[in-house]
């Protein structure tokens, strides 16, 4: 069985705590999509890697912080390099086990308004995985070019 | 009426409603809230609403977005009326896909096609 690193910081080293504030959470998005486009990264990736990281940090507070207090912070951490980059969002929740999401695509939940964010996570990184008790999910994208394909 | 400063562009032309964004980005779920009571206040208003949403100039989109036009989209449905979503970017419209709500919401390349589809 793999063994992710329980350290966030061995995949990611760059790391800042998000308050659920708007500015704090567009400047740390615009950071990570401004590297990517600094590394080479077509404008097709930024726009993934964009909707990537939002839904990852608005997971983190809408359902993984529900029942904390307002001001209870996520931890983003990341690393951007020629051929990868990779996103670890944490947060102070419980965690879930994401295998148990219903289908958003499905006949049945088609017309529910949430339930995506996770969907689209999957549709744009390469890879994702979350820890074990599921409250730190860590996102991998592969430059299109060299991911092999 | 909101007491936020709007976050859409209104007109009302010929028994339809148009409707723009004033965000390029429709992320911050703030916002997102306020265009669902703002586009639900439309819907209100009306008895039989015909609503076009076109989305140029928006450069993205997040799930939240998505769900707040389901929700407008149920409300119009539950009063007879009609709703097109027209101008989508080909990488939002991608998003749709991924979804596939874009089979559960009627899309037209311009705003144009959009008016003249209704019936």
């Amino acid at each position: 069985m793999a063994a992710p690193s329980t350290d966030i910081n061995d995949q990611a080293p760059n790391r800042r705590r998000l308050p659920n504030e708007r500015p704090a959470l567009e400047e740390a998005a615009t950071t990570i999509v401004s590297e990517a486009e600094e590394m080479g990264y077509p404008q097709a990736s930024c726009f993934a890697l964009r909707l990537a990281i939002e839904e990852a940090m608005s997971n983190a507070f809408r359902h993984g912080h529900r029942d904390l207090e307002p001001d209870a912070d996520i931890e983003l951490a990341w690393d951007v390099s020629p051929d990868r980059i990779t996103i670890v969002v944490e947060d102070q929740g419980p965690g879930f086990d994401p295998e148990t999401l219903p289908d958003p695509t499905a006949i049945e939940n088609i017309e529910k308004p949430s339930g995506r964010g996770l969907l689209l996570i999957r549709a744009y990184m390469s890879s994702i995985d979350f820890n074990a008790s599921g409250n730190r999910v860590t996102m991998v994208y592969l430059h299109p070019d060299k991911s092999g394909d | 009426m909101p007491s936020a400063e709007s976050r859409l562009r209104i007109t009302d032309e010929s028994g339809v409603t148009q409707v723009g964004f004033i965000d390029r980005n429709i992320l911050d779920e703030a916002n997102i809230q306020q265009i669902g009571e703002e586009l639900a206040e439309i819907i209100d208003a009306d008895d039989s609403p015909k609503l076009c949403i076109s989305f140029a100039n928006v450069d993205h989109l997040s799930s939240a977005a998505l769900g707040t036009l389901i929700t407008i989209s149920n409300k119009i449905k539950a009063k007879n009326g009609q709703l097109r979503l027209a101008q989508i970017d080909p990488q939002i419209y991608e998003v749709f896909v991924i979804t596939k709500l874009n089979k559960l919401f009627e899309i037209h390349d311009t705003t144009e096609d959009a008016i003249k589809s209704f019936g």
